[in-house]
């Protein structure tokens, strides 16, 4: 121990300063207690905020725009040729990151909570080591909650590194430029986002995939419409194709393809990898405590969002489960809350997901795949956008509404949309699996129209038989 | 990872016991199968088995509590981890091998994240707001034992709260007879009918008192009690059998018996004469569903046993009553006796009965009206048996005066389901196997 370290003690330790972290620190401060926030990174917002969720919206908005530009030639609105500044767009990008990272910078001093900027490593249950420009070297806690987050995973046998041609999400958002030719590897709900914003924005993009669908797991007939323009927008998509070996040069990637394509060998200008994350579980220090890990690396908490150690609680992607910063961010609220003897506990009914591309899929709770593989007596209401006056005005009816309700109780267990603002109108299907809303709630709540939300509402007619803007046959 | 312990469900319609004894404590290495706490609930002692392997951490409990199904008893940690956890592994190590599992997972992810939270869930979560079940949470209520009053079984924060309220007034009743709560009656009775009895005076104003609680036996057999008589409109039937010469052939064989491990007692001569009276009279053998209109003729006979114990008072029960020899019912029915008092009785052994027999004849008294043990039809109480003069003519038309060995015969039976000329049949049947054990010599 060098002279003159300086001990720090505090109620709670947060460590971790993503939207599981910043959210339990908040919460625990707002209910009273010392807070000590310890992030790694010089700024506040984790992934999510700093190379995530926010980031990706910016280049969907800007997706978006280009889309509406085309499509309004055919509406008789023609702006001429398109052209891209990539460092405006760039600049505009850090300032709405920027923003929020500086609100984050306020809210945390309004509330008194110490922000650390170092990596902590558990020493013992009670105690972590900081590492990293704070002056102060140690932290002693009644309670700590880790929100150490996640990590994309690189291809076997390689790793990321910085500025080179092959990118995990976040190279691929730090905009280095507009590649005339990418290849997404992984067509899970990152690589789809971020391939379509650069095939939009002009890249030839490529896209394989190990399993034999994209999107994985989600409802085939919600896919339907996103594949539907996928292939409008991307160069090619290989199904039941890896990557075998990839090699960068200078000027591009050559990558050799295995699988079903016809031409394995191909040199692209950049290569963004997406096939998951995992967790930030290592060299944390975590054998200095209680904390136990499942097989994949995974905190293991209970719902209180204990672990197995009694002073520190787990939140966010290191716990697994969706890896969602709403998700992250009811578990930290949640933990923050037990520490303070609420009678909290992450008990929902469902954890909302969206893919932002265009159109978006989102869904929550029970989804029609998951029915059928549990065997589940359900029944469904749907809404096609063509039948939507609000969708049609709007060019955008490449749609769909789905209720998958309980076929006895009529209870709803879920809702999928795929379509423009998909990822807010799920948020009444969210709400609906929380209360326990039957089909009859959604029918007779007025939804005002003409609105895309209207579509829930006539979904749930569907079921019920009793659509007004579509002839009903219960499935 | 630590495990918590929760008083499982107990059987068929238990929710609660008390806790006897604790057979481990902190720090004990406990195998799974280990009997680590023995509960008694209102009709038996029952040892509870360890679900898992290894280190008890935390003991919720200790011997006097009550405790409802649900409840945290211990804590465990160590072992191997609880099955529904490794198939939760399985599943997410599944999930994981499907190719591209892009940042989120969506889809996998959530299916890996809802077992995670909850086995319970299985069963399916019980529709309720978010705010509900917080307040489920902080009331301590399980959601699940709420009766709804939403659509589809929506609970709503109502139902809880009322729910809370009520469980707090039965775990302390009279504590403040003052506030004794007027409340909505309940579809079942209570163990009292709260709310439309007048509050207790202060007796302590008279002279000391001491509060007992009312626990485990003696709380169910009040609850069963109240039921039976607030829903069963009774009517007795009374008769007297003579059974000087069933008497003799008992005390001729009950040597034997005796040898082969049984007690040839009234009782056991009794069931056989039920069950002739049940399959002549098989409204005697049902039970009433008054939601459907229905009577349910049980095609079986079970019969219950009323026996007086320590803790209070138990019914085991004897299966298939017409299937079994006189000489095979002594022995069952004495070593069920001897179990039920001991406590050893399991829970099978005390219900399923279809009618029941009490025999309080080895204490005295000339007669009692038996209270029928709901949901049954009838129940048969049996007095002391007395010599008594038996007074007829004889050819001449003279009196003469006989002693008899006389047993008084009570049949309480439920008006809905049977009527008086009915019981009296029936009874006439009993008396009838009883007068001649000639009939009862052949089911030896």
């Amino acid at each position: 121990m060098v002279m003159g370290e300086q001990t720090l003690e505090t109620d709670l330790a947060v460590i971790g300063g993503g939207p599981g972290g910043y959210a339990a620190a908040f919460r625990a401060a707002d209910l009273g207690f010392d807070v000590a926030l310890i992030n790694q990174e010089e700024r506040l917002g984790g992934v999510c905020l700093l190379r995530g969720c926010i980031p990706t919206k910016v280049l969907l908005e800007v997706a978006n725009l280009i889309h509406d530009a085309r499509e309004a030639r055919s509406w008789g609105l023609n702006y001429g040729e398109l052209t891209i500044n990539i460092d405006a767009l760039r600049e505009r990008k850090n300032l709405v990151i920027d923003r929020l990272v500086n609100g984050l910078g306020r809210l945390a001093d309004q509330r008194d909570v110490q922000v650390l900027q170092a990596r902590a490593v558990f020493e013992a249950s009670d105690q972590v080591r900081l590492q990293g420009p704070a002056e102060v070297a140690h932290v002693t806690y009644d309670h700590a909650i880790l929100a150490s987050g996640s990590t994309p995973i690189p291809l076997p046998g390689t790793e990321f590194v910085e500025g080179s041609r092959i990118m995990s999400s976040k190279g691929a958002l730090s905009l280095p430029d507009i590649p005339e030719s990418l290849l997404v590897v992984g067509a899970g709900y990152n690589g789809v986002e971020l391939g379509s914003a650069y095939a939009v924005m002009g890249s030839q993009v490529t896209m394989v995939e190990m399993a034999d669908e994209i999107l994985p797991g989600v409802d085939r007939d919600l896919v339907r419409h996103l594949r539907r323009r996928l292939r409008r927008i991307y160069h090619a998509i290989h199904l039941n194709t890896t990557v075998a070996s990839m090699e960068e040069h200078e000027d591009g990637v050559t990558v050799t393809l295995k699988g079903d394509v016809d031409e394995p060998e191909r040199t692209f200008d950049r290569v963004l990898v997406a096939i998951g994350r995992r967790p930030n579980s290592q060299e944390l220090g975590l054998e200095n405590t209680g904390v136990q890990l499942d097989e994949d690396g995974f905190v293991v908490v209970d719902e209180q969002r204990r672990t197995d150690d009694e002073r520190i609680f787990a939140v966010g992607d290191v716990i697994g489960g969706p890896m969602l910063a709403h998700k992250a961010m009811r578990d930290g609220k949640t933990a923050a809350d037990v520490i303070a003897g609420e009678p909290a506990a992450f008990d929902v009914r469902c954890i909302p997901e969206v893919i932002y591309t265009d159109p978006q899929i989102a869904w929550c709770g029970l989804t029609e795949r998951e029915a059928a593989e549990q065997g589940r007596d359900i029944g469904l209401g749907s809404f096609p956008w063509t039948a939507s006056g609000r969708a049609l005005a709007m060019g955008e009816t490449s749609g769909l509404t789905k209720i998958v309700l309980d076929a006895e109780t009529e209870r709803v267990l879920g809702v999928g949309i795929v379509g423009r603002g998909a990822d807010n109108l799920i948020a009444e299907g969210a709400l609906a699996v929380e209360m326990g809303a039957v089909a009859q709630d959604l029918a007779l709540t007025i939804h005002p129209h003409p609105t895309l939300a209207e579509t829930e509402a006539e979904a749930a007619e569907a079921f019920l038989g009793l659509a007004t803007h579509i002839i009903s046959s219960r499935e | 990872m630590a495990r918590t312990f929760k008083l499982p469900d107990l059987g068929e319609g238990i929710h609660e016991g008390e806790i006897i004894d604790v057979l481990v404590s902190v720090g004990d290495q406990i195998e799974e199968g280990d009997d680590i706490l023995v509960v008694e609930t209102d009709k038996a002692a029952v040892d509870i088995p360890s679900p898992y392997t290894g280190e008890v951490t935390g003991i919720a409990v200790e011997p006097g509590d009550m405790v409802n199904v649900g409840d945290t008893i211990m804590t465990f940690s160590g072992g191997e981890e609880e099955p529904e956890v490794e198939e939760q592994a399985e599943a997410a190590e599944e999930a994981v091998e499907a190719p591209s599992e892009p940042e989120g997972a969506p889809g996998e992810g959530a299916e890996e994240a809802k077992p995670r939270e909850a086995p319970a869930e299985r069963e399916g979560p019980v529709p309720a707001a978010p705010s509900t079940r917080r307040l489920a949470r902080e009331l301590e209520v399980d959601l699940r034992q709420v009766p709804p009053s939403g659509p589809a079984g929506r609970v709503t924060s109502e139902d809880v709260r009322a729910f809370a309220e009520r469980e707090e007034e039965e775990k302390a009743p009279p504590e403040r007879p003052e506030k004794a709560p007027a409340r909505a009656p309940l579809e079942i009775p209570e163990v009292i009918p709260r709310g439309r009895v007048p509050s207790l005076p202060d007796f302590a104003r008279w002279g000391e008192v001491e509060r007992v609680p009312l626990r485990s036996v003696r709380r169910a057999t009040a609850k069963q009690m109240a039921l039976s008589w607030s829903q069963i409109p009774h009517v007795n039937h009374q008769d007297k059998a003579d059974i000087t010469e069933l008497e003799r052939f008992r005390q001729r064989h009950k040597g034997r018996v005796e040898e082969q491990g049984g007690k040839l007692t009234p009782t056991v001569f009794a069931m056989k004469a039920v069950v002739a009276a049940l399959k002549e009279h098989p409204r005697f053998n049902a039970s009433l569903d008054p939601e459907s209109e229905e009577i349910i003729l049980k095609q079986y006979y079970h019969l219950g046993i009323a026996v007086d114990t320590d803790r209070g008072l138990l019914v085991p029960v004897i299966r298939d009553v017409d299937r079994k020899s006189i000489t095979e019912l002594s022995i069952e029915l004495y070593e069920i006796v001897q179990r039920t008092r001991s406590g050893e009785a399991s829970l099978d052994e005390l219900q399923g009965g279809s009618f029941t027999i009490t025999n309080i004849g080895i204490l005295g008294g000339t007669g009692f009206f038996p209270i029928i043990n709901f949901p049954e039809v009838a129940i048969l109480g049996m007095a002391r048996a007395r010599w008594e003069p038996r007074v007829q003519r004889d050819d001449e038309g003279a009196f003469e005066t006989e002693p008899r060995y006389m047993l008084p015969l009570m049949l309480a039976f439920d008006h809905r389901v049977v009527d008086g000329a009915d019981a009296a049949r029936f009874m006439g049947v009993v008396k009838d196997a009883l007068e001649s054990p000639g009939s009862l010599l052949l089911m030896m």
